[in-house]
């Protein structure tokens, strides 16, 4: 199935009040640690890194490891002053890259 | 005499349905931790809705040149529904499934795909809220009273029926869980013993490994049974997919 992840924010973003932004991705983040019906060790495949950069700037990150559950659910609170695009990224293992962008209007 | 007799009769019938099941009709929400029941309540924050917004999307591609989405409403209130060209009740799930195999790409989805799941808990969704309103169709009878017997029925090593847990000992505790009264209302559900969404057969299946019985076949007339029987149990319920469980 083709990645899926979900953004949310609130209805309305009022400047220099703080927000939460609210991100939630399909991704088995199988730990490594667990064995197939035949025995085999199923290889690790998790998110290694969450970044949010709003124009460009980081302003949030976050490293996952394995026994993170899967479908992550990242909520982290950001303040902006002027209107910008808020790019989320997540990458891992296999190759794993994904992102979104939100375009914020503060008033 | 004879009234009398048909009263007491009544009287015993009651209080034997009653005894069945004691107290109002328990949802598996209101036995989930308050964090679990948050999880389900924030939209943001269920992860079924992974499943839902991917159900969106297939049903606008495959469905809705047929269906109109509003049209979906009550939809899974009212499943199983019987099939006169079948000749037997089907689930939601497996109606998903033909309907797709006989319009829009040759195979059925199988059980337990994604795909199907998607599907299930994108129509399922649509009627949140609406009360579990199972047909009064004569055709669906013989085979709820099936699932009925089934329920009663004692299977596996174990030597458990469903009832004997959802019926006679909700509330109590099997391996530190809470045994809930077993209604069908959030499904298809994220259930986090899964890390993903599960129909109910899937959930029947699992039970029915739990007491080492062999599980009956995805979409097998059995779990179909059982299903109407759930469903009959449960109604007037609110369904409330996409639930989540513990």
């Amino acid at each position: 199935m083709a990645t899926r992840a979900l953004v949310h924010l609130p209805a309305a973003i009022r400047r220099g009040e703080p927000f939460e932004v609210r991100a939630l991705i399909a991704h088995p983040m199988e730990t490594g640690h667990r064995v197939d019906t035949q025995g085999q060790r199923l290889p690790r495949d998790i998110i290694r890194r969450f970044e949010a950069r709003l124009d460009g700037e980081l302003v949030f990150a976050a490293d996952l490891h394995p026994s993170i559950a899967a479908n992550p659910y990242i909520v982290f609170p950001l303040v902006v002053q002027a209107a910008g695009t808020l790019a989320l990224s997540w990458s891992g293992d296999r190759g794993f890259a994904h992102g979104e962008s939100v375009a914020l209007q503060p008033s | 005499m004879r009234a009398r007799l048909g009263v007491a009769l009544v009287l015993v019938l009651v209080l034997a349905g009653a005894a069945a099941q004691a107290g109002p009709r328990r949802s598996g929400f209101d036995d989930m931790s308050p964090a679990t029941q948050a999880m389900q309540r924030d939209d943001a924050a269920n992860p079924a809705w992974l499943w839902l917004k991917d159900g969106e999307q297939r049903f606008a591609a495959d469905c809705a040149r047929c269906h109109g989405v509003e049209r979906m409403r009550g939809v899974a209130a009212r499943h199983p529904a019987f099939d006169a060209r079948r000749g037997r009740p089907l689930t939601l799930g497996e109606r998903i499934g033909i309907c797709q195999a006989e319009n829009v790409k040759g195979a059925p989805l199988a059980p337990e795909s994604d795909a199907r799941l998607a599907l299930e808990s994108y129509v399922a969704h649509q009627s949140r809220g609406l009360p579990i309103a199972p047909p009064a169709d004569a055709r669906l009878a013989p085979f709820r009273e099936r699932g009925a017997r089934l329920f009663a029925q004692r299977f596996g090593q174990l030597d458990l029926s469903c009832a004997a847990c959802h019926d006679r000992r909700p509330g109590q505790r099997l391996a530190g869980s809470v045994i809930p009264q077993g209604h069908p209302t959030g499904y298809p559900v994220y259930r986090l013993e899964w890390q993903g969404v599960g129909s109910l057969q899937r959930r029947l299946r699992g039970c029915l490994t739990g007491i080492r019985a062999e599980p009956f076949d995805f979409d097998s007339a059995e779990i179909t049974a059982i299903e109407l029987h759930l469903m009959q149990r449960a109604a007037g319920m609110k369904i409330e997919t996409p639930g989540v469980r513990p």
